[in-house]
């Protein structure tokens, strides 16, 4: 049986790991939920690393409808094709495009799917995917087949809850909220990406990163991606220990809005901020 | 077996269904969960609860129902500080849990009470004490599946440790939230019509098709106006010094409502305590930075949807006295609730949320003046939940 425990390059909380578990071994949908920059889709790469899978990655936009997931008819091309004799025409097979879904259904071995940020998509998205997901399995209507799947793939399912998912859907998943790590666990990540890392450096960066964080006027906290950019910026530049909470040079790689800025560096003034109104 | 369990969710208002409860009895029977209650948890948790907004009153529910299984308070402060110290676990440490003897909850809280009463001094790695890394049922650091733990690192937490800490009681949706989850309430309010004015500029695939096949297949296309949200809202924020501490709150609804772009139309202004005749144009209200608020309404039709935000605390003369206006050198001629009558003649969707918890609206500071508004307006907390509630008010036609 197929049992996840992480990958060398990506830090897992014993809650998520289980989390991942239980969803491939009742072979239902991860659904993924927490902050921007913890670590949601990088989740489908470690298990697909780990477990030695192919990972097929379907991102969905605005404007990604459920169908484009399942496969596409090309018309036109079947109409150009007729046009000037090219090809056989009368096998419409030829025509239908698979998406995603139905590239992740029809592989030999088990892949693992992500679909990302399926909140971006219309209201309506997961319910049209109910059938597809619970049976692994479409009909085409053009060719009269129907795709299914020979071995259920792992399905890991990412959203920023913007929009509420349906009901119906939720029943279907497993459910995760991925927390904020907290200082230790951010300590293990950032093992993970820079090794060596002078200590000193990171004991003031990680003061002031969650300092920053613990402030209730910032209205967008900086995450994980941020603290490593920030990192980085850090140890390139070589400025001195001292200044980094002093000064919180490259502040901007943290905080992306100006008023966050601005009322960061009042309350490190006085110790409060009166810029919440505007 | 635990069915009385998937009662009390319900009754805790989790809406666990029947469906993902077998799911549940599965995985269990698929043995997902090894013996531990804190795998149990976290099985029942990611397979039961589909929000992070209810993580918190599942904790509770979880606590509740498995509220028996606690370590024993009343441990001596010696023995605490022998658990306190690093633990060293000998070479070679393996054992099969068969060997270890079974007990049940109340044996282990009576032997424990005992072994206290008997121990004298420090232990490590033995399997009779309370101590560190042995397998005595007592103790942390050490291995016996069915021990009661006590103190130390939390190597591995107990699940109603884990429960009881309530690490999201933030994320619960009756609380006071932040500025997406305000913009998500918002984007509930809307109302969609094509017959606004606006270029045409959206396809009518079948006033194309109907077209085009009028006129014997020679191409057609008809142009049609796209759907737009038609709300319009209007917005009065009280900024008076009894709202300060809840300007938090006021900002982030203030900043969803101005980033939530689907609106036709939005206008916001400010007041103190009540409105009179003048609107101020920034929440400073300060003196000439103000329209007339006869302007208000000679210019803003009565399909604008009005939303007060305040505490609607102040003193009654403010609300129901002509010159109540508590600023100096303001005087009114017409008392507040006069305005505020206006403003529902003029705008028959209207509503007020408040930012002091609704339990409190009658006792509280200032309840007379609150309680005579509430028979105006219909009021609401402001929190997500009232914001929602509030909304449906602003949807439905009456």
């Amino acid at each position: 049986m197929n049992t996840f425990k992480g990958s060398k390059d990506y830090v897992v909380s014993d809650e998520l790991m289980h989390a991942v578990n239980v969803s491939i071994a009742l072979q239902k949908p991860l659904l993924i939920k927490g902050e921007p920059g913890t670590g949601k889709t990088m989740l489908a790469q470690s298990i697909a690393d780990a477990l030695e899978k192919k990972l097929i990655v379907w991102n969905i936009k605005s404007t990604t409808k459920a169908q484009d997931g399942l496969y596409l008819y090309d018309t036109v091309q079947r109409l150009y094709d007729s046009q000037f004799g090219e090809g056989d025409v009368s096998d419409i097979g030829k025509y239908i495009k698979l998406g995603k879904l139905g590239e992740a259904f029809t592989e030999e071995k088990q892949v693992v799917l992500l679909i990302d940020e399926i909140d971006k998509a219309d209201l309506e998205f997961p319910n049209d995917l109910l059938w597809e997901l619970d049976k692994m399995e479409f009909y085409v209507n053009e060719t009269k087949e129907t795709i299914k799947t020979r071995i259920r793939p792992i399905v890991i399912i990412t959203s920023n809850a913007e929009k509420e998912l349906p009901d119906a859907f939720l029943r279907r998943c497993i459910f995760h909220y991925i927390e904020f790590p907290d200082a230790e666990r951010m300590k293990e990540i950032i093992a993970v990406h820079y090794a060596d890392i002078e200590k000193n450096l990171l004991a003031q960066a990680m003061e002031t990163f969650y300092w920053i964080r613990g402030l209730k006027d910032i209205q967008k906290k900086p995450s994980t991606s941020e603290l490593l950019d920030w990192l980085q910026a850090l140890v390139h530049s070589g400025i001195p220990l001292a200044k980094i909470k002093e000064e919180i040079p490259f502040v901007g790689v943290l905080l992306k809005k100006n008023q966050d800025i601005e009322a960061m560096f009042e309350i490190k003034e006085k110790g409060f901020t009166v810029k919440r109104w505007i | 077996m635990f069915i009385t369990f998937f009662y009390l969710l319900r009754a805790r208002g989790l809406k666990v269904s029947l469906n993902e409860w077998m799911i549940l009895i599965e995985a269990l029977n698929q043995g997902l969960c090894s013996a531990s209650l804190i795998d149990f948890y976290h099985l029942c948790r990611s397979v039961l609860v589909k929000s992070e907004a209810d993580y918190d009153k599942f904790d509770l529910a979880f606590a509740e129902y498995f509220k028996g299984i606690e370590t024993p308070a009343d441990i001596p402060d010696e023995i605490w500080k022998w658990l306190d110290e690093e633990i060293k676990l000998p070479e070679g440490f393996e054992k099969s849990y068969d060997d270890f003897a079974k007990h049940n909850l109340e044996e282990l809280q009576r032997m424990l009470k005992e072994r206290i009463a008997e121990q004298k001094e420090k232990h490590c790695g033995g399997n009779y004490w309370v101590g560190t890394g042995g397998t005595s049922v007592f103790g942390h650091g050490g291995y016996n599946p069915q021990g009661i733990r006590i103190g130390g690192e939390g190597r591995h937490k107990t699940a109603i440790q884990v429960a009881s800490e309530r690490n999201f009681k933030d994320f619960r949706q009756d609380n006071i939230l932040d500025t997406r989850q305000f913009q998500l309430a918002f984007k509930k309010l809307r109302q969609f019509s094509s017959r606004l004015d606006g270029k045409k500029s959206e396809l009518d695939i079948d006033g194309t098709v109907n077209e085009t096949c009028d006129h014997a297949g020679m191409l057609r296309l008809v142009w049609d106006r796209p759907r737009q949200n038609a709300v319009k809202l209007l917005i009065l924020f009280d900024s008076d010094g009894s709202m300060m501490p809840y300007s938090r709150l006021c900002s982030a609804l203030f900043q969803a409502a101005n980033k939530s772009n689907h609106f036709k139309d939005l206008k916001v202004f400010y007041f103190h305590n009540c409105v009179y005749e003048k609107l101020y144009t920034d929440p400073y209200c300060r003196r000439g930075h103000w329209i007339d608020t006869e302007w208000v309404f000679k210019n803003l039709g009565s399909d604008y949807k009005v939303i007060f935000i305040g505490d609607g605390a102040m003193a009654p003369t403010e609300l129901m006295s002509k010159g109540g206006n508590c600023y100096v050198g303001l005087y009114n001629e017409l008392p507040g609730i006069d305005w505020l009558n206006r403003f529902i003649q003029k705008y028959p969707k209207h509503i007020w949320l408040n930012p002091i918890p609704k339990a409190e609206w009658d006792h509280t500071y200032g309840s007379f003046t609150i309680l005579k508004i509430k028979e105006k307006f219909p009021m609401f907390e402001l929190t997500v939940e009232g914001l929602e509630a509030g909304i449906k008010k602003l949807l439905v036609s009456r």
